[in-house]
């Protein structure tokens, strides 16, 4: 079995789904919040972390099955992940492949680093929201107060 | 001059284009003269420009000449004022959210001024409010109307087309500064940061204002600059930013502003936010370079010209 594993990238080959290559190391599970994937998931999922990458030196992959992720759903994992790329595979192929966008504004997902900021006060009715000053590397302005967020991963 | 004035309101310079801040600026001098105390009967200049129209001062924390100023402004053009008091507003806070005592207020007045502890509070509340919405301070945010009237001051000068300013003091936490220099490079000043090695221009905001083409230069030493400016922008450094007291001192020390600097370069004019500690020798206040009493005086016919174009007058 771990020999199996050891030769080839492709541990648990699917037959229909999604594969979301290329995800910046670490960031695996980040990107399954993103995706609103909880412990409370029926999906078949395979999340495979820190293995070697002629790209990116060491990558992340998640492997969703039987779900063909639409590219808004998908776009906002660009936050933490940008080099990500989605794969979309039908019977075992693949016939899809696309990378993400930053959406130009972000509401929800991420809350501001700022704590002093108003859109973390509890009492108050608001949504953070984020409008992207740029893509890679990622930073964000907070609309409420303004400041720059650059690393958006211990946020979400 | 016609431009689409097209704000409902005032919440930070970043909204605002040169186009639309020229033209507060120019509200701003046609009404002067409706600013200045009136000495002699019979000369008033007296406007009814907003009579019948009614300011809500919400202030969360103390700002009495901020608060002041706004009062000023909104009655010498024959409008009312209501106060909520930071100690009123400190019990309303303990109850009540922002958001509710903004729909609430917003129905009593036609415009309001925020002041409030958390930054980003008059982003939010102008989302809540029927009637337009002035910033008057965030938390360590934006205070939109002290960039205006510090911009009218160097327009008043006849600065603005051709500025060389030096920022000096705090400017990583000073946040007059950060507001000033962006709005400041949209009218291509060249910008010379003073300040001590721990309290510089942090590089984000740097490098905003180098998008925007503002050329940048900095500096731990006013004397390296002075005879390259003609503005000195001076703000408080604050002994809470150093752990050793005694460090503060030799820091503050360094950059105090007094006549033998000046004697450096006669013909510059020195600004300060105000309240103004030590960081001035009392010395430079009567010298024809001291504008920062004039520059406080400005506020009153910066604030006239925002009230009266959010009120459409
Ligand atoms: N049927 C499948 N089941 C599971 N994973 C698959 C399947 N087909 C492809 N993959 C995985 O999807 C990703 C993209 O596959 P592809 O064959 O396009 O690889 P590639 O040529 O390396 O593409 P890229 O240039 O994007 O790196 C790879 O990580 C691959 O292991
Ligand atoms: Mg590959
Ligand atoms: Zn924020």
């Amino acid at each position: 079995m771990r020999k199996k594993m050891k030769k080839e990238l492709k541990i648990v080959p699917i037959k229909n789904g999604t594969v979301i290559d290329h995800i910046t190391a670490g960031q695996a599970l980040n990107v399954l919040k993103i995706l609103g994937i909880n412990a409370r998931t029926d999906a078949v999922l395979s999340v495979v972390m820190n293995v070697r990458s002629k790209k990116m030196g060491r990558k992340d992959i998640v492997k969703v099955e039987d779900r063909e992720l639409k590219p808004e759903e998908v776009d906002k994992i660009a936050l933490i992940a940008p080099n990500a790329t989605i794969n979309i595979i039908r019977d075992s192929e693949v016939i899809g492949k696309h990378s993400v966008y930053l959406p130009k504004s972000i509401e929800g997902i991420i809350s501001c680093a700022n704590p002093n900021c108003i859109s973390n006060a509890e009492k108050e009715p608001v949504i953070s929201k984020f409008i992207t000053v740029s893509e890679n590397p990622p930073r964000f302005r907070c609309v409420y107060c303004e400041r720059i967020m650059e690393d958006v991963s211990g946020s979400l | 001059m016609f431009v689409m004035f097209a704000k409902r309101h005032i919440i930070s310079i970043r909204d605002f284009s040169k186009e639309e801040i020229d033209y507060i600026l120019s509200r701003s001098e046609e009404l002067e003269v409706y600013a200045r105390a009136q000495p002699l009967r019979g000369s008033e200049k007296k406007s009814d420009l907003l009579e019948g129209k009614i300011l809500a001062n919400l202030f969360y924390e103390p700002s009495t000449r901020t608060r002041f100023c706004f009062e000023t402004a909104m009655k010498r053009l024959g409008g009312e004022v209501i106060n909520l008091s930071s100690t009123e507003a400190s019990s309303v806070a303990k109850g009540e959210n922002l958001a509710d005592t903004i729909r609430i207020v917003s129905g009593y007045c036609d415009v309001i001024a925020l002041r409030h502890p958390q930054e980003g509070a008059s982003r939010m509340a102008a989302s809540f409010s029927s009637v337009p919405v002035i910033n008057a301070g965030d938390g360590a945010g934006q205070h939109p109307t002290q960039t205006l009237l510090d911009l009218y001051t160097i327009k008043r000068e006849g600065l603005l087309d051709d500025l060389r300013i030096a920022l000096i003091g705090d400017l990583k936490y000073g946040r007059t500064v950060h507001s000033l220099a962006y709005a400041l490079s949209l009218y291509g000043a060249t910008l010379f940061f003073v300040s001590p090695e721990a309290l510089r221009m942090p590089d984000e905001i740097k490098l905003d204002l180098k998008e925007a083409g503002a050329e940048v230069f900095e500096s731990v030493d006013i004397k390296e600059v002075i005879k390259e400016v003609n503005v000195l922008y001076v703000t408080r450094i604050q002994k809470e930013r150093f752990p050793d007291p005694a460090e503060y001192s030799k820091v503050a020390g360094t950059y105090r502003i007094d006549t033998e600097l000046i004697k450096e370069n006669e013909d510059v004019i020195i600004m300060h936010p105000l309240p103004k500690v030590d960081e001035i020798d009392a010395a430079v206040d009567g010298t024809k370079n001291a504008k920062y009493f004039l520059q406080a005086f400005y506020g009153v016919p910066v604030r006239m010209a925002v009230l009266s174009i959010l009120l459409g007058k």
